[in-house]
């Protein structure tokens, strides 16, 4: 408790240094407005951003680079609340019972309830990553690689059969990133592998490449001309009706406590990443309520915890990634990346080794969400403006964007047309109703799988029966079959439809009739 | 005999024509899988206990394969597999062919233009082909979203982050790629 308290201490003498401060505020001034942006995730932006982080420290990269992940969790309820337009996954559940307040003239209200909701939840994810991550490190820092090798097989099954859609296209998508991270120079012996001829594939597939063209290109070509009138009859929001009322507050609370544990909750597993936690909270917070036949037209609860879950799903997701380097969904595989192309070696001795960037971004952390607290208030105005931004004149730009951002990378043009095709595959996935996200997971993950699996043989000389033998490995393997069990138990009973499902079918078709009105 | 048969054949091609969205999607799968796993043994795959290079590809290859075969073989038991909107259909309601064209063009052009003629030009012509794809743009309008969008790049990444791409100057196709 005390060291921690230290540790913390010493975070917040790294993260308050001018040039930590500032890469800290622009990423979440960035992510904020990108979250807002109706077609720009925060997966592209830190894509594009990333190149550009080359060139300075890794703390102020890692600081800049999260702040925009979170910060994009802040702006995306704007859209969900005051357009009725669920483009950000995470807030699509925001809504159904946001936009009917909106309707009602309490637009202000839901955004004022959201910032509160969203920074208990984060508040909590935060301290629970402060106490809980060194504890996961101690017991982690105990692994061989038969046991690191089993854990990421969890992991990768986990983030590949528990993220949305089916699981075995998702378990499928994971192998193709595998199969994409082997791309290149082996790492024991330098031979070329599937590199077909190309000497520039020879130090393997560029991550940002990957990245932009499976989230920029290929999503660019999915929502062209494909978005609907944007309704803007409501979207006039003054600072003055933001503040909830106390009696607003006071119901709106144990809301926000609720969705705060189911976040949390959720973060834990790996591969549950916020959008499950949002959907998750709000059908708890519908079943627990006394009143369920308000939700869905205005219930401010039902804005509240789906928000709060949403937060402090987002900042627990940074525990399996920081304390195990294990990645639970394609944002900290992207950030494990970033690590990475720096140099870091991402595992349980990251905290020992850089105690800099890993409580350097706790501290960062409380800065950035305060930070994002003080902005939206003031900000707002200009963020309903961003809004109206047609698609027309934000894609094009976006492609600009991605392919300096992919030049910068390493100055090198044969990249860009690497995103091309990474692009033209990306689209033809979606279309055949693949989840592109688990490929950047198995990306990521790949090399260290492969470094681990070899060196577990080795060690037991070419006997599999190691990853058996050794008792936590053995239960790792045994949570994956679990995992693989209660997927096909599932299946086969037909019960394709669990409640987080059933409330994501009725959120989009109570869209779309709202659209038809 | 016969007559019972044909029925039969006509219902299975019925049945993948009506699944084939998830039959394309196995194929791909299989059809990477099957890649990896030829190229593999190319690069030696040594033994369980030393492993060569080409273990993993080989293991990963076949892997993708069964999982193809998974996913077509599946394709009866759940209608729609993923997020299927359209049920089935390869090709979305409307399908935008100009505008992915334009889209992928954009690209395209940045890598042309860039290797020849340096920042501006390349922002200019990606930005400007890209835009022509909306169903509400004109010739006009993306005229002046492709010049804005070139002083704002060239100030911001040439002059403020400095990356390291001349602005403006002349390659002949033949300096550039070696033609």
């Amino acid at each position: 408790m005390e060291t921690a308290l230290q540790d913390l201490y010493y975070g917040f003498t790294v993260a308050i240094e001018p040039h930590n401060l500032m890469y800290c505020f622009l990423g979440v001034l960035i992510g904020n407005m990108v979250g807002v942006l109706p077609g720009m995730g925060p997966l592209a932006t830190i894509s594009i951003l990333l190149p550009l982080t080359f060139g300075i420290k890794p703390v102020g990269a890692i600081l800049m680079l999260s702040g925009i992940f979170y910060g994009s969790q802040y702006g995306g309820a704007i859209c969900s609340i005051l357009l009725n337009l669920p483009c950000h996954p995470p807030h699509a559940v925001t809504c159904l019972d946001g936009f009917p307040m909106t309707k009602k003239g309490k637009g202000g209200v839901a955004l004022g309830i959201t910032v509160i909701g969203s920074f208990i939840g984060a508040s909590w994810g935060i301290t629970e990553m402060m106490f809980l991550a060194p504890i996961l490190v101690t017991i982690a820092l105990k692994f061989g690689p038969a046991e690191v090798c089993s854990l990421m097989l969890l992991g990768l099954l986990a983030g590949s059969t528990l993220a949305r859609g089916s699981p075995i296209k998702g378990v499928a998508m994971t192998v193709l990133g595998l199969i994409f991270g082997l791309v290149g120079s082996d790492l024991e012996t330098g031979a070329e592998r599937l590199t077909f001829g190309f000497p520039e594939l020879d130090d393997g597939i560029e991550l940002v490449a990957l990245a932009l063209g499976l989230f920029g290109i290929g999503e660019f070509m999915n929502s062209v001309n494909q978005s609907a009138p944007i309704n803007t009859k409501y979207s006039h929001v003054k600072l003055k009706d933001m503040r909830p009322s106390w009696a607003e507050f006071k119901w709106a609370f144990p809301a926000m406590i609720r969705g705060t544990i189911v976040g949390s909750l959720c973060s834990l597993i790996p591969g549950t990443g916020p959008t499950i936690a949002s959907f998750v909270a709000y059908a708890t917070e519908k079943k627990v309520a006394k009143n369920p036949q308000d939700f869905g037209f205005g219930e401010i609860r039902g804005v509240a915890a789906p928000e709060a879950a949403t937060h402090s799903s987002v900042q627990g997701d940074f525990i399996p990634t920081m304390s195990l380097g294990i990645p639970g969904d394609a944002v900290m595989a992207l950030l494990l990346g970033a690590l990475m192309i720096q140099g870091i070696v991402p595992g349980p001795q990251l905290i020992k080794e850089h105690p800099d960037i890993f409580w350097g971004l706790i501290a960062s952390f409380w800065i950035g969400n305060i930070l994002l607290v003080v902005l939206n208030v003031p900000l707002i105005g200009i963020w309903v403006k961003m809004l109206m931004i047609p698609y027309r004149y934000l894609y094009p730009s976006a492609l600009f964007f991605v392919c300096i951002g992919v030049y910068a990378a390493n100055n090198d043009m044969f990249q860009v047309g690497e995103v091309i095709v990474i692009g033209i595959l990306g689209y033809v996935l979606l279309r055949l109703g693949f989840q592109p996200a688990p490929i950047l997971l198995g990306f990521v993950l790949g090399p260290r799988f492969e470094e681990n699996f070899r060196r577990a043989l080795l060690i037991s000389r070419g006997d599999m029966l190691t990853f058996v033998e050794k008792p936590i490995s053995a239960f790792f393997l045994a949570l994956c079959v679990i995992l693989i069990g209660a997927q096909v138990y599932f299946r086969l009973r037909g019960a394709k439809k669990d409640k987080a499902a059933a409330v994501i079918d009725q959120s989009l078709s109570s869209h779309h009739l709202q659209q038809a009105e | 005999m016969a007559q019972h048969r044909t029925r039969r054949d006509s219902s299975l091609v019925s049945h993948v024509f009506r699944f084939r969205r998830d039959f394309c999607a196995g194929g791909l799968m299989i059809l990477f899988g099957l890649v990896a796993a030829v190229n593999g043994p190319h690069y030696r795959v040594g033994t369980l206990n030393h492993m060569g290079p080409g273990f993993m590809p080989t293991a990963l290859g076949i892997l993708l394969i069964l999982l193809g075969m998974a996913i077509a073989g599946t394709a009866s038991v759940g209608t729609t597999q993923g997020e299927a909107d359209d049920n089935g259909n390869l090709l979305p309601d409307h399908p935008q062919w100009f505008a992915w064209l334009c889209i992928l063009a954009g690209p395209f052009c940045f890598v042309i233009f860039g290797s020849i003629g340096g920042m501006a030009p390349a922002t200019f012509a990606c930005v400007f082909v890209s835009a022509l794809g909306d169903r509400e743009a004109t010739w006009k309008s993306s005229l002046i979203l492709a010049a804005g969008i070139t002083i704002f790049g060239v100030l911001l990444f040439h002059y403020l982050l400095q990356i390291p791409m001349p602005v403006l100057e002349w390659k002949s196709p033949i300096q550039a790629w070696g033609l």
